[in-house]
Parts: structure tokens; sequence; C-alpha cells
């Protein structure tokens, strides 16, 4: 603040150009705009007063000193009720100058009451508003879940009935995954130190799927270490996608905001972890009956490509058989031409003496001489005559 | 360390990629019968592991170097 120019002009020297009353409320506005980030207030509420428009308007006041407030509706509507006159609050505001009617006031942005865990609450919201100006509350941040997940990391206590319920509902819908337990303690003292330290640990296992992170219902002290900024940081840095289940449906941690899924109870995160066997099953056989389809299309494919084939084979070797018959029929009648009955039907004799020797020579007649005569339709015994006559 | 189950989503991206080769009806019958053959192993693969797996679960603990070790854990 020490740098800033109070008076850009030089204030007004005498009566003679003296500033107009909205000139000094700017002047005002702009001062305590400049000089205030927002802060936190904690003071009494009185004078407590909601108009038709939503907007809320009250004074804090403490002891030595009051100051006027205004609630804007888009900022009071998330609360549960209007404060009552007299309660303690903290609230969160950017002091200014209302220029109309010259006053300092609180826009107040967030109002806790102080009793009943004002504090806890308090403390959460100054964690979530850390965690959210660092965007890991951005709901663009949010990983999906694998489908199968083979290896699951939990990070609870050993033995808390969180982890009985995640491994019976696991074991129920998918055994076919590992759970790998990172032991931790949950709640009182050192609980803090431990789920910031199991995380890590689980973020560096090799093959993890998901991590899961949570514990069964408790009051609120028992829960509030998974309120703290710090754990919520260390989930929000492991690897692998994280669900994150504390206490019952109701109970919401700063762990819940940061993991990719907030499971409201630790058999809900189980639930969500895995599939069902049952609808696995479902589809295993809905992938078998478009594989035995899948077949049958191509195998009639086959089966009429080689029907065709089959025809045109059988028609090929008819043409083939019939072609060669005529060639043997052609070849025969050649041989029959060839053949010597043919000649011997035309009239002559072949004649052939007993060892079946052919004779050709009038000199191998000697007279006397046995022989054959072979005809066309048979053979004749003959000889020739005796000597001459003398 | 590196004894995780063998991975259904695996079984199930391969037969979902078996099946959709098989539909192509550019196929032809030695890839199809081919591809039907790995398919129905897988299909058994599959099965059987959603019969008969059964649920590890295990206790991690880290030594004092750093060092991760894990042993059984009744569930």
């Amino acid at each position: 603040m020490g740098g800033l120019d109070l008076f850009g002009e030089a204030p007004p020297a005498s009566a003679e150009g003296a500033w107009s009353v909205a000139d000094v409320t700017r002047r005002a506005r702009q001062l305590i705009d400049a000089g205030f980030q927002r802060v936190w207030v904690r003071g009494e509420v009185t004078g407590f007063k909601s108009y038709r428009s939503g907007h809320w308007y009250f004074t804090l006041r403490d002891a030595q000193a009051q100051v006027r407030c205004v609630m804007w509706r888009s900022d009071n509507e998330r609360l549960p009720a209007e404060p009552e006159d007299g309660i303690e609050v903290f609230v969160e505001a950017k002091p200014s100058v209302w220029e109309e009617r010259g006053e300092f006031r609180l826009g107040i942005k967030r109002l806790i009451p102080t009793a009943e865990g004002g504090l806890w609450q308090l403390q959460l919201e100054r964690a979530r508003a850390a965690l959210e100006r660092d965007g890991l509350l951005d709901p663009a941040r949010k990983r999906p879940l694998p489908q199968y997940p083979r290896r699951i990391a939990i990070v609870t206590s050993p033995d808390g009935a969180a982890l009985r319920d995640i491994v019976s509902v696991i074991g129920r819908r998918w055994p076919l995954t590992q759970l790998w337990v990172v032991p931790t303690r949950v709640q009182g003292e050192g609980a803090e130190d431990e789920l910031c330290a199991a995380l890590e640990t689980a973020g560096r296992l090799p093959e993890v799927d998901v991590v899961i992170v949570g514990r069964g219902g408790g009051s609120r002290e028992d829960l509030w270490s998974f309120n703290s900024e710090r754990v919520a940081r260390a989930v929000a840095a492991v690897p692998a996608p994280t669900i994150s289940a504390v206490g019952h449906e109701t109970d919401v941690a700063l762990t819940d905001l940061v993991a990719d899924l907030r499971a409201p109870t630790p058999s809900a995160a189980a639930e969500a972890a895995v599939p069902d066997r049952g609808a696995a099953m479902e589809t295993v056989a809905a992938l078998g009956s478009r594989l035995a389809r899948g077949l049958a299309r191509p195998v009639e494919l086959g089966q009429e490509r080689l029907e065709r084939t089959s025809d045109r084979l059988t028609s090929t070797m008819q043409s083939q058989l019939e072609r060669r018959a005529a060639l043997v029929e052609q070849l025969g009648a050649t041989l029959d031409a060839l053949s010597p009955l043919k000649v011997l039907e035309r009239g002559y004799a072949v004649a052939r003496d007993e060892t079946g020797k052919v004779l050709k020579r009038a000199a191998q007649f000697s007279p006397g001489l046995a022989f054959r005569l072979a005809l066309a339709d048979g053979e004749v015994q003959a000889r020739t005559s005796e000597g001459d006559d003398e | 360390m590196s004894d995780a189950k063998p991975s259904f989503g695996a079984e199930l991206e391969r037969l979902e990629a078996i099946v959709r080769e098989l539909e192509d009806p550019a196929i032809d019958l030695d890839r199809a019968l081919e591809l039907f053959e790995e398919g129905v192993g897988r299909l058994k693969g599959a099965r059987k592991l959603l019969r008969e797996s059964e649920l590890t679960v295990k206790r991690v603990l880290e030594e004092s170097d750093g060092a991760i070790r894990t042993d059984d854990l009744d569930g």
C-alpha cells in the first residue's frame, strides 16, 4: 500500500475548486478497493435483513466496532439457512465503499458460523480454496476408470470394515483381479502422514490400474484426515485413476472432490472399480456367435466356388474323353486298312509251309510239298502234285 | 513382481478385432479359418478366466530403503 498514489490530483486547497461528494466518495472507494484483498473477519451478526431480491444486509460487530455487510444472492443461495441475529460468524469478504451512501461495507463471499464446527468448516474452506486455485477440483481433470482392471491398490486400514466390504464385493463381481492393500491408519494421531505416505507408495506400485482410498463411516473427527489438504494433494498426485470412498453416503470429504470418482461407500467404490462377471460372460457369448456367423459366410462362398469348379472339371473331362474316343476309332480304321486280312478279302491267298513260313517263290514249291493256304475266311490244306506223267 | 493375472481386457480386444476382420466381406476362406481357430481359442481362454479366476489379496510392505514387497493377506 505504500506505493499507492492516494491523490492523483492535489486535493483542493481552498473552498474554490472544492470536490463534489461523488468525487470524494469515489476516491474513498478506489482507495479501499486497491488497499484490501479478500479478508476473513470474525464478528457477531446484527440487524440481519433479507430483501425480496434475495440479497442479505446486516451489520457485523464486536466489542469495539461495527461494519455494514452485504451478501449477494449469488453468494448466499448455497447456504443452508439465514444467520440469526446474535450468532458469531466467520466471513470471507472484500471491503469496499458504497458510494451512494458513502458507506464503508464488506461484500461477503462466504459465511460460516463459528459454533458447531465453524472452525473445522473454516479450515476445510481454506483447504478447498487452495486446491481450487491450483486447479485440482477442475472436472476436466477427472479421468475415466479402466474397464477391466487387473490390479487394484487399496489405501485403507487393513483391519477396517471398508477393506472387508471391498474384498467381498470384488470377489463376487470380478475375481479376475488382484487387490494390493497398502495399509495405513485412517484416523487419529499420525493418520495424515501415513495416508500421504501410503498414497505415495500406491502411486509407485507396478501395473496398478486403479487406486481406491477410503474408510468406513465415523464421527467428523474420525473422518477428518480425509479433509486434510495434504492428503487431498497426495490423492491428486497418484498417477493411476483414483476412487475416494469415505464414510457413509452423506459424508463428503476433500479427497472425494480431488479423486477421479467419488463413491458414497467403500462397497460402492468396489462396484465402480470392476465390471460384473455375468455381464462379461454375455459379452463373450455375443462375440462367440459373431465369430461363428463370421466363419459361416466365407465357408458358404467357398462351397459355391468349389461346386462351380467341379462342374467345369466334369465337363472338361467329358469332352476330353469324347475326343479320345474319336481318335481311337479313327486309329482303328487305319489299322483295319493296313491289315493283311483286307488284302485276302480281295481274293488273294497266302501260302505257308508247315513251319508257317510264307512261300513267295515258285521254286519253293517242290513236288509233293504240303502247305497251307490262308484265305480271308480260313485255311485250306494243299499239296503240289507228285512228278511228271512220263 | 509382474505376476498380474492374464488380461481379460486384452483377450476381449483381440476377439473383437478377429470378429471385425472375419465380418469383412472380402476375406478369403484360408484367412477366415485361421481367424476362426484363433478366435475359438481365445473364447475358451476368456470363459476360463471368467469361470475359474480366484481373487488374490496381497499386502504391500515398504522396506526402509523404499523397496516394495508383497505378502498374502487372507481375504
